[in-house]
């Protein structure tokens, strides 16, 4: 494949994860923050949220699998998890995180499982996409090219 | 407690606001205070790029330790001071322990530090959150997740406020 075509690729894919609406325009203001000083500045961020979603998740398994569920604990939890998800503009896995806050107000057990797995399901869609748009970056810039800036549309 | 540009020997570091500050450059010294470490890293970034200097802080205990209303700042050698000139506080509402909004009531209470801004940042918009942090002095309230425009906003309004 040659670079026009990779970066051809990469915009379109990138696109396809906005329509999707597993990113939103957040994501587009972290791109917006990275230049020539700062250039590994997305992908920096976003391990980071991999790194702190991974622990929190297990966490949040561990505290929803004890005999009593302590909310107090758990809330928190899912908070976080929804500041940052949104903070980098992996939207499917905020909303998923609303819905579970609002089941941990009510403090509905079952509901709260049923959440901690769509909120699981969400976070790795989102990082398996995002793990194959950095790869396709990176197979840009080991070609010589520049990653285009995504234009959307719509 | 993360700081660029110079070195940070964090607890004896002592803070003083300082209205009639010019600085080098005009350059506006930031401690931005979250518990959250991608939200410390995306406000620490935006703000560098709007050409301010940064600190850091991952609660407001830190922050008051970094402006010198901590309980450890009872003895300090002044010899090996530090002395940093923080020209805002932005920070988050919902932290553990010490919240934003109670962060900004000790700033606002200190008698040296009263006049500095304090911006509070929070991911919900509860207007009577909002209006309860503006009435205790909090120079604005920004919707998180933050953007390049609200530090652009943000700015503004501070040069507006200096000149």
């Amino acid at each position: 494949m040659d670079l026009v075509q990779m970066q051809k690729s990469l915009q379109d894919y990138t696109k396809s994860l906005f329509l999707e609406g597993i990113l939103d325009s957040q994501f587009l203001q972290l791109q917006q923050l990275q230049d020539e000083s700062n250039p590994d500045f997305v992908s920096q961020v976003v391990t980071l949220f991999f790194q702190d979603s991974d622990r929190i998740l297990n966490d949040l398994s561990l505290s929803l699998d004890q005999q009593v569920v302590d909310f107090k604990k758990v809330d928190p939890h899912v908070h976080q998890l929804k500041g940052s998800s949104s903070s980098i503009g992996a939207q499917r896995v905020k909303n998923a995180c609303v819905v579970f806050r609002s089941f941990c107000e009510q403090q509905n057990v079952e509901a709260c499982h049923r959440c901690l797995q769509q909120v699981k399901q969400e976070y790795y869609l989102v990082k398996n996409r995002l793990e194959t748009l950095f790869k396709l970056e990176q197979q840009i810039v080991a070609s010589g090219g520049m990653i285009p800036a995504v234009e959307l549309g719509f | 407690m993360n700081s660029s540009g110079g070195s940070c020997s964090s607890l004896m570091d002592v803070v003083t606001y300082d209205p009639h500050h010019h600085g080098h450059d005009e350059e506006l010294h930031v401690l931005a205070v979250d518990d959250n470490l991608i939200d410390r890293k995306l406000v620490e970034r935006l703000l560098k790029i709007s050409s301010c200097k940064v600190t850091t802080a991952e609660n407001a205990i830190r922050a008051l330790e970094y402006l010198g209303l901590g309980d450890q700042n009872q003895h300090i050698d002044a010899l090996t001071c530090n002395v940093m000139k923080v020209n805002l506080i932005i920070t988050d509402y919902c932290m553990p322990g010490m919240t934003g909004f109670e962060l900004l009531k000790k700033v606002k209470e200190s008698s040296n530090l009263r006049e500095l801004p304090v911006v509070i940042m929070s991911s919900e918009n509860i207007p009577t959150r909002i209006n309860k942090c503006l009435a205790s002095g909090a120079q604005m309230f920004m919707q998180k997740p933050l953007k390049l425009s609200d530090v652009e906003k943000l700015k503004c309004h501070l040069m507006n406020c200096r000149s």
